[in-house]
């Protein structure tokens, strides 16, 4: 039930049928009997030698074709591919795991693949990075790594949260992109009283307002709060956060209002009429315009710095990626197959299919990136640290079940800060124990 | 009275067992171990001998650290409220008018029971469309514009009332139907005397045939409190029952389905919606068995 948010292209839009999820006996309650559910369990007779299988939640047409040739690249044995509905994966991951999982998976990095981690959900594959770590950045080391200091997690590719806008409409009225917050101000200004909406805004699903949230706290605060905050270690109802939601009100005005109603999609449709200036999304937003010259048309700037002494390169650029089962039919193939999907080669030949994305190799071919590609990148590799986005560095009961109606209580009434922050200060300590 | 075979005795034996075992372990198993759970912090991972007991904590949490909880009572308390002196009244009015014998009264009983049929994705679908604030089409025949478009289903003040005004639509053609079916298996020979005894239209209903339709009623009744209680599809469908569409059923699933987890928590929220239901069977059988006296 987390963000539904499209897993490469071609994205599921809210209201998908979860046809999946019924045949998957929709666990109720305390459904044990549907824990074995998910295993795809053709894993192969003989002791540890049949094929590996591969549970797949790309299951969009495009992403679902560009695993399929990242698997086709792979010279060390068959690769059994088990593709399982995007958002009914995400929402049985639980029983997915404790059942009998894939030997290889799909999942997000950050919190997400951590809180798995110490669950012993999942294998640990830090022989792997010995191999396939001069290919990663420290950063996407980092995001790779569990609690434990283990690796746990390969990455694939990453998409950029950043203030997206249209080339044609800045050059016609002459504007710049804003580096720092005054500037963001005075040009929501001039937007205004060009008759546009500055900013793009739906949070009908709940998810898209967390964006938000964490690009002000990671420029008030920075990076390292933003991480203690969401590990429950730092106080919802200190004044850092309070500084945070303030910074919001004063930018509400400029944000397209009655945002509760509205989808993601349908807050996209009013950049793509021309009829709002800027848009912060993450880059799958791109689905939205039709390829060709409106698509090209799409820029972005990355948030503007508001504290000079905490900066801007802190970029918000969530990560997707692969994990192994914590007791794989076949650990040896599992982890051979690792080694390939840590390779350039491999995200090659997933981007060529589905270019909607930035590789998160090091030496993966740029030379067919476009323009938001190139940029994609620029911004990523030039970020001191990378954040994944609120419900991917927390736990996800408390981002869905707290922050989600916590954020949409802000938006609805902004005034009421000191309420709002007590209140989820007091639910998180209920989540989190204490 | 004849002894009975081993065949019969075999037979009673599978007919009892058979289906004990399944309203065992389809509805008061699953119904016992969520009151269990709901004592409980499980997250759903980890064998059930790991898990903790913590008392009253969830229904302690629930009740006064959890902001959506109050709303979603309230939200279910008027949908019952609306529901029966909406769309139920209006379904009755429907069934009888349809029961004239009017011209094209197929026609009409088709188009009141089409929503009924409707899959639920496309029912959100169709509202979705009508009620979007941006290219929906009530704004437009309103003829708002900008700023004083309204915003249906994000204000949390009315965002309620147009879901229950899109669930109405369901339940009237349900209630048409069941009434319906109810008043044309009234004896004719009623209506007849009635007449002849001077009665008109109104009274003739209210007299005479309202109080022998009382089963169909009682039915209508119940169908229409456990509708109310479970209502869920159309807020979730648009937007998870978040932002003023909190609802009981809503809140459940929020918290136990997906990656949340909070199968405890979620679990005593449950329990809640079970006890509350209990109400209200409790009022019905009493209701059946001073009948059968």
């Amino acid at each position: 039930m987390m963000s539904p948010r499209p897993f490469g292209t071609g994205g599921v839009s809210a209201m998908a049928i979860r046809r999946r999820t019924l045949l998957k006996g929709a666990l109720g309650a305390g459904a044990l009997a549907g824990l074995a559910g998910c295993g795809g369990g053709d894993g192969g007779g003989g002791g540890g030698g049949g094929a590996v299988t591969f549970g797949s939640n790309w299951s969009d047409e495009v992403p679902k074709n560009a695993i399929a040739a990242m698997m086709d690249g792979y010279g060390g044995g068959k690769v059994s591919i088990n593709t399982i509905d995007h958002n009914s994966f995400q929402e049985n991951i639980n029983n997915y795991l404790q059942g009998g999982p894939d030997d290889v998976f799909g999942w997000f990095a950050g919190y997400r693949m951590q809180f798995f981690a110490e669950q012993g959900l999942v294998g640990d594959i830090t022989d792997v990075w010995s191999d396939i770590g001069s290919g990663f950045s420290d950063a996407m080391k980092q995001q790779a790594t569990g609690a434990d200091g283990k690796q746990y997690f390969v990455p694939l590719y990453y998409y950029p949260w950043a203030v997206f806008y249209r080339k044609s409409v800045w050059e016609q009225r002459g504007y710049t992109p804003p580096a720092t917050m005054d500037e963001f101000v005075a040009l929501s200004k001039k937007m205004q009283s060009d008759g546009l909406v500055p900013l793009s805004f739906g949070d009908s699903d709940g998810w898209p307002a967390m964006g938000t949230f964490d690009y002000l706290n990671l420029r008030i605060n920075g990076y390292d709060f933003h991480v203690e905050l969401m590990a429950g270690e730092r106080a919802w109802n200190s004044q850092e956060v309070k500084n945070v939601f303030d910074a919001w009100r004063e930018l509400l005005p400029y944000h397209q209002p009655d945002a509760l109603g509205r989808t993601w999609q349908q807050a996209a449709q009013t950049l793509l009429r021309k009829e709002s200036g800027m848009y912060l999304i993450g880059m799958f937003m791109g689905q939205q315009f039709p390829e060709g010259a409106e698509r090209d048309d799409l820029d972005f700037f990355p948030f503007p710095e508001i504290d000079p002494a905490i900066g801007a390169d802190a970029v918000e650029a969530p990560i997707d990626g692969f994990m192994m089962a914590a007791r794989p039919r076949n650990e040896e193939g599992a982890k051979e197959l690792l080694r390939y999907l840590g390779t350039a080669e491999a995200e090659d030949a997933y981007l060529a299919v589905d270019p909607n994305n930035v590789a998160a190799h090091d030496d993966a071919d740029t030379s067919n990136y476009n323009a938001l590609q190139k940029k994609s990148q620029e911004l990523v590799s030039g970020a001191k640290s990378i954040s994944q986005f609120l419900d991917r560095d927390t736990r996800p009961d408390f981002a869905s079940t707290v922050m989600i109606p916590s954020l949409q209580a802000f938006l609805r009434d902004p005034d009421d800060i000191d309420g709002l922050t007590k209140s989820i200060e007091e639910q998180k300590a209920s989540i989190f124990g204490g | 009275m004849r002894t009975l075979s081993g065949v019969d005795v075999l037979t009673v034996a599978l007919m009892i067992a058979v289906p004990t075992v399944v309203v065992v372990g389809l509805v008061w198993g699953p119904a016992l171990a969520t009151v269990l759970l709901s004592f409980t912090d499980w997250n759903g991972i980890g064998s059930l001998g790991e898990i903790n007991f913590v008392g009253w904590q969830n229904y302690e949490d629930a009740t006064t650290n959890y902001p959506p909880f109050g709303p979603a009572i309230r939200h279910n308390i008027l949908w019952l409220v609306v529901f029966f002196l909406g769309p139920t009244l209006l379904g009755i009015v429907l069934a009888v008018m349809l029961d004239r014998e009017l011209r094209g009264s197929r026609i009409y009983q088709s188009i009141f029971f089409m929503p009924v049929v409707l899959s639920l994705a496309l029912v959100g679908f169709i509202w979705q469309l009508i009620y979007s604030r941006d290219q929906g089409l009530l704004n437009e025949v309103l003829g708002l514009e900008g700023g004083a478009r309204i915003d249906w289903f994000g204000n949390s003040d009315i965002n309620l009332w147009a879901v229950l005004v899109a669930a109405g639509w369901r339940h009237t053609g349900y209630i048409m139907l069941l009434y319906l079916a109810g008043l044309k298996a009234v004896d004719p020979a009623l209506r007849e005397a009635a007449a002849v005894d001077g009665a008109g239209e109104v009274r003739t209903f209210l007299r005479v045939i309202w109080p022998v339709m009382r089963p169909v009623n009682i039915v209508i009744l119940v169908i229409t409190v456990i509708e109310s209680l479970r209502a869920f599809d159309i807020a979730w469908v648009i937007n998870k029952g978040r932002n003023g569409l909190e609802l009981l059923s809503t809140l459940v699933t929020q918290n136990v389905i997906g990656e949340a987890s909070r199968v405890g928590f979620g679990s005593a929220l449950a329990t809640i919606m079970i006890a509350i239901s209990t109400v209200f069977i409790v009022i019905y059988l009493i209701q059946v068995m001073r009948e059968q006296k």
